[in-house]
């Protein structure tokens, strides 16, 4: 039999559905594999047990008929999304051993499909963090590496868990978040397909909070179609989030192979920034031909205000974050240090429970919402927020079906290489992916080549509100062309 | 505000006179099932922490969704209050630390309120009436409640309230006396009421007001002003003003000057004491909430609701000036409480002839009923006589079958024993008598046996009254009043 883990996720149903192998057969083939690659620090809790009982489940539902569109999919939940009953920290030691009584919209959505939970996958802190080394449980390891070195690279982040495990065959999909990159940044760093969608597409019900108004859950996948299998049983309105909106979710896979002949695909000059490597450039450059042979007409565009868009996020994010996780202050859940009083209590768990990127960012976000100083950073930033917003309106008004852009101006770095000295060098990594986020619109990242020292390296297609079809077959025709990336297994 | 003070309204110091500035918040929790953002119910009382969703712990993850109901019963206190309705209208993060408040931040409306400037007309007990103006009215979340004596050595948290919806109505700066802020907090109470947006149970903690006072020289620019928090009686609201301002004015006398500072009321002392000073004051980093889009709704919803509402105690009191004849007094007692209104509006409808003995029958309910309620104590719901047998006792007076002194003596008997009026009055032979020929005996045996109070009351008439008594007692109190009357003058000529 076939390694099944490394088959993709629409391969592994359709194996499933011809009866070539059971769930149980598959998930037990994916806990050896997470078993056999904890040198990658992907999981921060493997659920063996109930992996298996949710698999037995799945194949009694196909021996019945009653399979779901993701019957008996092994995948893996980053560890953000709340799991009933099952351990969910954000990797913050604040909220050392919490365990939720409940269960997030969207994974209840891939329960509800018939998926299987393999465990929790790692992440930054609280989501922050673009090379998941804040993490409480440590960094994640990118399984590829630079050709003929064995230095370990970051995955990239936050949801570095999510495409370490992707990319090493240790689930056949999983969920992710993305605030200003964090799916499509480590899609990018470990060559495989992420996708956030719009704002407003998926619940956030259930999701520990980092940047309300940003943050937006999506799948990281093997393939563009595995993603848009995923995005199908993860999107939809929930009542429980008045952010949420109400809107039919299309059969995206639909949408994985139709002809992108005579869309107009906008290639916006601010993001050939200074210093951005000639691979980079090369591989933008490819990814437009490749469009253009498929039949799509290239148009340069100006979106004139996305050198602000990452100081913007710097005071938005922290801002709304530094809101979010006033909750977690010891008197209810999670972790507390005592003190002599109230005030000692809170000072002594905050400090001991939040590691240091999640406490200047609180420090960031409270600093700009002070009295004074509200006007100047906080509320200007939302006026920059207004106005990249309507940079992509403009834009998406001439015609265009969809942006083109790097998804990262590198491809993935060594860990401790970055950010030591100076937090920004770590927050630049964002720099092409946080304007999707100010304007709340839809970006896929799709692996498009390597780099010279053998790293792959991502585009990023950026669409019109709830256009998600369109980046899935777009991003086809790079998956096609480019062809796929598999990291080798130098684990085992 | 420079409209001029009256003198009536200042306060004598060592220096000249002083007015008096106040404003008022007062927080109102909305009647309704289930809290502003969770579906956790409302009720009072329960153990500890029975009523908390994972919304109102603030678990991670957790979403607010507003609750409709609440945004309805803001919608009709805004009305209620002759306000601006905003159809547009946004909720804001206050942030603070405190156990009682999971979140770390309080869901408040700090930019765009729901409601907006409105006017509400205050009646004064000594009969001056003032309008006082509404800035705002905003939708917010209650906090929980700390346990202090529950263990030796820690606090302990009751969620149950954590969520909870209040109205903050805030006033603008009319008031200028304690009984005019007594009075404001009163009609505010009584118009809640009516609404049904919130039950005004003050003892509950349903309302409760902070009071910001100052003081100024008459007509002179505003002085600092004092807030006092939570203050939870209508009484204590006058207390508070009262002690307030006259710390002022010895403080301002003594060439001093007032420190911007937030203050407690101690009901046991009648006195404000200092919780912190402006210095101290929390940064509250307000920002818009990025859980919750911002509130809208169309003026059809607003008009729906108007369309429903109740009548209110000024028009009530106006309609039972002008259609039966009450005084501006009694009718402001009527409409004072909601249920003194209903009651009196019962009665109404039972009598026979509503428009003949309306004026009657509120005489009877505030007198004879309210009275005998104070003196013993209950409330106006648990009354021993209900509004159909007060009203068959006004009916019996307004026909004639019986005399104002045996309809008290009816009434004692309902009182008592129950029992239907008309029943009694036949059983017990209470009618009067109007039989002029039976009343004409005995007014012509007095008149006879009585020659000297003759001459007199020819002299004086008023003396007449002496013979109208004699007579009422020989007959047992059962004789027409009016005929007697007309006997009299008949018999001693005058």
């Amino acid at each position: 039999m076939t390694d099944l883990t490394s088959l993709t996720l629409a391969e592994a149903r359709d194996g499933l559905v011809a009866k070539s192998f059971s769930s149980l057969q598959l998930t037990d083939a994916h806990l050896a594999a997470i078993e056999a690659a904890r040198v990658l620090n992907a999981y921060v809790l493997e659920t063996p047990e109930q992996a298996r009982n949710m698999a037995k489940a799945a194949d009694d539902r196909i021996a019945k008929g009653e399979a779901g569109p993701l019957e008996g999919l092994p995948l893996g939940i980053k560890d953000l999304f709340a799991t009933k009953g099952v351990r969910t920290t954000a990797c913050s030691k604040i909220l050392d051993g919490f365990t939720p009584p409940y269960e997030s919209t969207v994974t209840s959505q891939l329960w509800r499909d018939g998926a299987v939970l393999l465990g929790k996958l790692n992440n930054d802190e609280f989501a922050m963090g673009s090379s998941n080394e804040t993490s409480c449980f440590g960094p994640v390891v990118n399984p590829w590496r630079r050709d003929g070195s064995d230095t370990k690279l970051v995955p990239g982040g936050s949801s570095g868990g999510s495409a370490s495990a992707v990319a090493a065959g240790l689930c056949l999909g999983a969920t992710a978040t993305d605030t200003g990159g964090s799916i499509r940044q480590p899609a990018a760093f470990t060559g495989t397909v992420g996708i956030k969608p719009t704002y407003g597409r998926c619940s956030r019900w259930g999701i520990v909070a980092f940047a309300s108004s940003l943050d937006q859950a999506g799948p990281i996948a093997r393939t563009v179609r595995d993603s848009a299998i995923l995005l199908r049983s993860m999107a939809g309105h929930d009542p429980k989030d008045t952010t949420s909106v109400d809107r039919a979710v299309p059969d995206y896979e639909s949408a994985v192979g139709r002809s992108v002949k005579g869309m107009k695909i906008g290639i916006p000059k601010e993001y050939r920034i200074d210093g951005m490597p000639a691979e980079i450039e090369a591989l933008w450059k490819q990814g437009a031909d490749w469009l253009k042979a498929a039949g799509a007409e290239l148009v340069e565009v100006s979106l004139p205000h996305t050198k602000y868009a990452l100081p913007a996020y710097y005071i938005v994010a922290p801002a709304e974050a530094s809101s979010n996780l006033a909750r977690y202050d010891g008197v209810r859940y999670g972790a507390r240090v005592n003190g002599r009083n109230i005030t000692e209590m809170y000072e002594n768990t905050r400090a001991q429970g939040f590691g240091a990127e999640v406490r200047r960012r609180i420090m960031i976000g409270t600093y700009v919402l002070s009295a004074g100083y509200y006007d100047a950073y906080y509320l200007r930033a939302q006026k920059v927020r207004t106005l990249i917003k309507r940079d992509f309106e403009d834009c998406f008004a001439q015609g265009v079906s969809a942006i083109l852009t790097p998804a990262t101006p590198s491809a993935a770095f060594g860990i401790g290489e970055k950010g030591g000295a100076d937090p920004v060098e770590m927050y630049l990594n964002d720099i092409f992916t946080v304007t999707v986020n100010m304007a709340g619109l839809p970006g896929i990242a799709v692996p498009a080549g390597k780099d010279a020292q053998g790293l792959p390296l991502g585009l990023q297609l950026i669409g019109r509100p709830f256009d998600e079809e369109t980046l899935f077959s777009l991003g086809e025709v790079i998956e096609q062309a480019a062809g796929r990336f598999t990291a080798a297994k130098w684990w085992i | 505000m420079n409209a001029p003070v009256k003198p009536s309204k200042l306060i004598k110091g060592a220096t000249g006179d002083w007015e008096i500035v106040i404003g008022l918040e007062v927080h109102a929790q909305v009647s309704s099932k289930s809290k502003l953002f969770s579906a956790a119910a409302t009720e009072f009382g329960g153990d500890p922490n029975a009523h908390v969703s994972l919304v109102d712990a603030a678990m991670p993850g957790m979403l607010p969704v507003i609750n409709e109901e609440c945004v309805k019963q803001a919608v009709r206190t805004g009305l209620g209050l002759n306000a601006q309705i905003n159809l547009r209208s946004t909720f804001d993060r206050k942030n603070y630390f405190y156990p009682d408040l999971p979140q770390g931040y309080q869901i408040s409306q700090y930019k765009s309120p729901i409601v907006g400037e409105g006017v509400i007309q205050v009646d004064v007990e000594d009969g001056e009436g003032v309008s006082v103006g509404i800035e705002r009215l905003h939708l917010e979340q209650d906090a929980g409640k700390l346990l202090h004596d529950q263990n030796p050595t820690m606090s302990l948290v009751d969620l149950n309230r954590s969520g909870v919806a209040l109205m903050e109505i805030v006033s603008k700066p009319d008031i200028r006396s304690a009984e005019q802020a007594k009075a404001y907090v009163s009609k505010l109470r009584t118009i809640l009421r009516y609404l049904g947006t919130c039950d005004g149970d003050m003892e509950k903690g349903s309302l409760r007001a902070d009071v910001n006072v100052s003081v100024r020289k008459p007509g002179g620019p505003l002085g600092t002003r004092c807030e006092i928090k939570n203050v939870n009686s209508i009484r204590f609201v006058g207390q508070a003003v009262d002690y307030e301002a006259r710390r002022q004015i010895g403080i301002l006398e003594d060439g001093g000057t007032i420190n911007q500072e937030t203050r407690l009321f101690d009901a046991g002392r009648g006195e404000t004491r200092s919780m912190r000073s402006k210095e101290e004051a929390h940064d509250y980093r307000y920002f818009p909430d990025p859980d919750l889009l911002p509130l809208e709704f169309d003026q059809a919803f607003v008009d729906a609701l108007k369309a429903e509402l109740p009548e209110l105690p000024d028009a009530k009191k106006a309609r039972f000036i002008a259609d039966f004849g009450l005084s501006a007094d009694d009718a402001g007692v009527l409409v004072s409480e909601r249920e003194s209104a209903e009651f009196y509006e019962a009665v109404l409808g039972e009598l026979a002839n509503p428009l003949r003995d309306g004026k009657l029958a509120a005489n009877w309910v505030i007198n004879e009923l309210f009275g005998r309620l104070n003196k013993e104590g209950v409330a106006i719901e648990a009354s021993p006589v209900s509004a159909a047998q007060l009203a068959a006792i006004v009916d019996l007076i307004g026909e004639a079958t019986i005399s104002g002194k045996i309809a008290k003596e009816l009434f004692e008997i309902v009182w008592q024993q129950g029992g239907d009026p008309r029943a009694i009055v036949d059983a017990r032979g209470m009618k009067q008598v109007t039989d002029s020929g039976a009343i004409e005996k005995v007014v012509d045996d007095i008149v006879n046996a009585n020659p000297d109070k003759v001459a007199q009351a020819q002299a004086k008439p008023a003396l007449i009254g002496w013979f109208v008594g004699q007579v009422m007692k020989s007959s047992g109190g059962k004789a027409n009043p009016q005929t007697v009357n007309d006997l009299l003058k008949r018999k001693l000529g005058l």
